[in-house]
């Protein structure tokens, strides 16, 4: 997993509230037995007409937004099916820090997994992000993990919190697997334990 | 000792290792498996040499993507879909899980087969690579959804990392009335918390409504706590749950059943136990219901009209008129005079054996409006012999249905059975978001029995009309 440390990119607004992960990557695109390549099918159905032709209203395909790196979004953001393909699918556009009020359980967790950072301000603070978003390519925003902090274009600071377990994880760039095998003594000792007072697990 | 919930119990029990932050792997006693969200696991065991921990508590079958027509097993024509089932098919036999095929009559949705062969048992910790494994919670299991990278974790580790969520409790009280079911009690909760009231909670769902439902229901309610935000919902086991269990293929026998027995009765909320959040809704309250919109909390009862943007206030508003125009709605519209041209009854959320009764209690000798394009799929092969069995396979044909093979089918539209661009469906499912069905289709969301008696009127329809 690619480490994160710091990122100074163009973020890019999207205030719809609900954006579920059936919209991040539809169902089509479930098919692949691969991580990689679901960039181009990112939000498919908002980012291209029915033609397949490219529907200009939609903000990553305005040219101040095609190299956003980053995503401030509206409340609830990532919710309903639990498929990775989403975060994959952000990843692989380009994607490495989504910001927003809230995010479902699923999403926020798969995206520790794959190098992205979710990050959850408050509302006043989100409509703070949101105009800074809406200057496009003409500003850059700096996501700061070490320090915890997102500097707009205009220099004000916004601090937020983390679980320091997935920030250590995230800014080492760590396998989860590894490190849980490192414990791997303590599970052999819970299922032996286990097996005598629960037989029919 | 302090009074635990249901939720602190079967936590409690699952710890294998605990960090100084409150980090935990917590052990995993079963594993579900389908073939939409694993390939990239096994994929990942096998490049750094590693095996599945417990594959005999990994239960692998297909469902997402097979086709659910009679002619099935001539092969899935869509090559990616059919990849993909041979993927899960040689991942199967290589790690050597317990393994449905689709040729198998125990085959079907995995939230189905879990409960049907006794797979799930009450205090068991769950997950499945799969949303929906919220359904479990129905028989005192802790179930949640997780993500390929963490079903890489559970088949290597057979644990998952884990910090407590917050307990919530949602009563339910008094008796539900006529025509109203377990779907419109799961509807009408995420209509009031919405679907991010249940983020960061496992919710527990109590009270005499709950407690009067079968084990089908109780999944139906539990099933859809991830469209309130919730990644878990939970009903603590009682009589009801034991008498579903036993005589299961894999429930315990014998002095192990008694063992196991004394411990399941363990497993409830204490008095005065915590709860960080409570919802209290009246049984007597409940409508049967139905979504107008995008989002699972866009829930009214049948009797309401289509709302408008104005009704709503912050995000929401942005958000409704994007719905509204999606659905293809006007404000003010009685909800009943909406006109469907397709029902879906099926998924994991209602495709038992109580919501085909439900449905066949309905159609019986009658007929669909004619031009209505509907399907029934049944949640599994054993479901659908039930179903055959009892006769109401027959009232479905004669009715109109199309009465097809096991399989998720039109929930997600992965496989073949998709609607076209504003098309509109009264669908059993759980999830209305844009597209979901196909895209530029509509969905509503409501229980078997009102997707029936949709089908035979072709409007949105109030089932207590019929009954």
């Amino acid at each position: 997993m690619e480490k994160f440390e710091k990122l100074t990119a163009i973020a890019a607004p999207m205030p719809l509230i609900n954006i579920d992960t059936d919209m991040i990557i539809p169902k089509q695109f479930l098919k692949t037995i691969k991580r990689s390549g679901l960039g181009v099918s990112a939000f498919h159905e908002m980012r291209y007409n029915l033609d397949g032709s490219d529907n200009p209203d939609f903000v990553l395909n305005k040219e101040a937004y095609k190299g956003a790196n980053i995503l401030v979004a509206g409340d609830n953001f990532g919710c309903g099916s639990s498929r990775e393909h989403a975060p994959w699918a952000l990843l692989d556009f380009g994607i490495r820090c989504v910001i927003s009020t809230s995010f479902a359980d699923i999403f926020y967790n798969n995206c520790f997994k794959n190098g992205i950072l979710p990050v959850v301000v408050s509302e006043e603070q989100l409509q703070l992000l949101m105009k800074d978003a809406e200057k496009g390519s003409n500003a850059r925003m700096v996501v700061d993990l070490e320090n915890q902090q997102i500097e707009t274009s205009d220099g004000e600071v916004i601090a937020f919190d983390l679980d320091q377990n997935r920030k250590h994880c995230l800014i080492n760039g760590l396998d989860d697997i590894g490190l849980s095998m490192e414990k791997i003594a303590s599970v052999d000792a819970f299922e032996a334990q286990m097996a005598q007072s629960a037989p029919w697990v | 000792m302090a009074p635990k919930t249901l939720y602190d119990k079967i936590w409690d029990a699952h710890v294998a290792h605990e960090a100084e932050d409150g980090t935990c792997l917590l052990y995993i006693d079963r594993h579900l498996v389908h073939e939409v969200t694993s390939p990239q696991a096994f994929e990942g065991l096998r490049m750094n040499g590693r095996k599945v921990r417990a594959p005999e508590k990994t239960i692998a079958v297909p469902d997402h993507n097979v086709p659910t027509t009679l002619d099935r097993l001539k092969g899935i024509e869509n090559e990616e879909s059919r990849i993909q089932v041979e993927a899960l098919d040689t991942n199967a036999r290589e790690f050597g899980l317990v393994y449905y095929p689709v040729d198998d009559v125990r085959q079907g949705i995995v939230h189905i087969i879990g409960p049907e062969q006794g797979w799930t048992l009450p205090g068991m910790t769950i997950v499945c690579g799969d949303s929906h494994t919220a359904t479990h919670g129905a028989f005192g299991a802790l179930a949640h959804g997780i993500g390929t990278s963490e079903v890489e974790h559970v088949l290597a580790t057979q644990t998952l990392i884990q910090k407590k969520s917050k307990n919530m409790k949602v009563e339910i009280t008094g008796k539900l009335s006529p025509g109203v079911t377990a779907k419109d009690i799961t509807l009408a909760v995420i209509g009031e918390t919405g679907t991010a009231g249940g983020t960061g909670y496992v919710i527990e769902y109590c009270g005499e409504a709950i407690r009067s439902l079968s084990m089908e229901g109780r999944m139906t309610v539990c099933n859809m706590a991830i469209e309130g935000g919730a990644r878990a919902g939970l009903i603590a086991p009682d009589e009801t749950t034991f008498e579903y269990c036993k005589g299961r293929p894999n429930a315990p026998s014998g002095e192990t059943w008694e063992a196991a027995l004394a411990y399941w009765k363990t497993l409830y909320t204490d008095d005065d136990a915590h709860f960080d959040k409570v919802l209290t809704l009246k049984g007597e309250d409940i409508a049967p219901v139905v979504t107008w919109g995008t989002s699972p909390e866009d829930v009214l009862p049948i009797t309401a009209s289509v709302p408008s943007a104005q009704d709503f206030s912050g995000g929401k508003v942005e958000a409704a008129q994007r719905s509204l125009d999606y659905m293809g709605l006007t404000a003010g519209t009685p909800l009943c005079d909406i006109e469907i041209d397709t029902v879906f009854i099926g998924s994991c959320t209602n495709g038992r054996i109580e919501d085909l009764r439900a449905a066949a209690k309905i159609l019986k000798g009658r007929k669909i409006k004619e031009g209505m394009r509907a399907m029934i799929v049944p949640g599994s092969g054993l479901v659908r012999a039930q179903a055959e069995e009892e006769g109401l396979a027959d009232i479905f044909k004669e009715a109109g249905f199309e009465w097809r093979l096991a399989g998720c089918s039109m929930c997600l539209a992965m496989n073949p059975d998709q609607l076209q661009p504003g098309e509109r469906c009264a669908a059993t499912s759980n999830r209305n978001f844009e597209g979901r069905q196909g895209r530029g289709g509509r969905t509503h969301l409501m229980s078997p029995a009102m997707a029936a008696a949709a089908a035979l009127t072709g409007k949105l329809t109030d089932v207590r009309e019929m009954l």
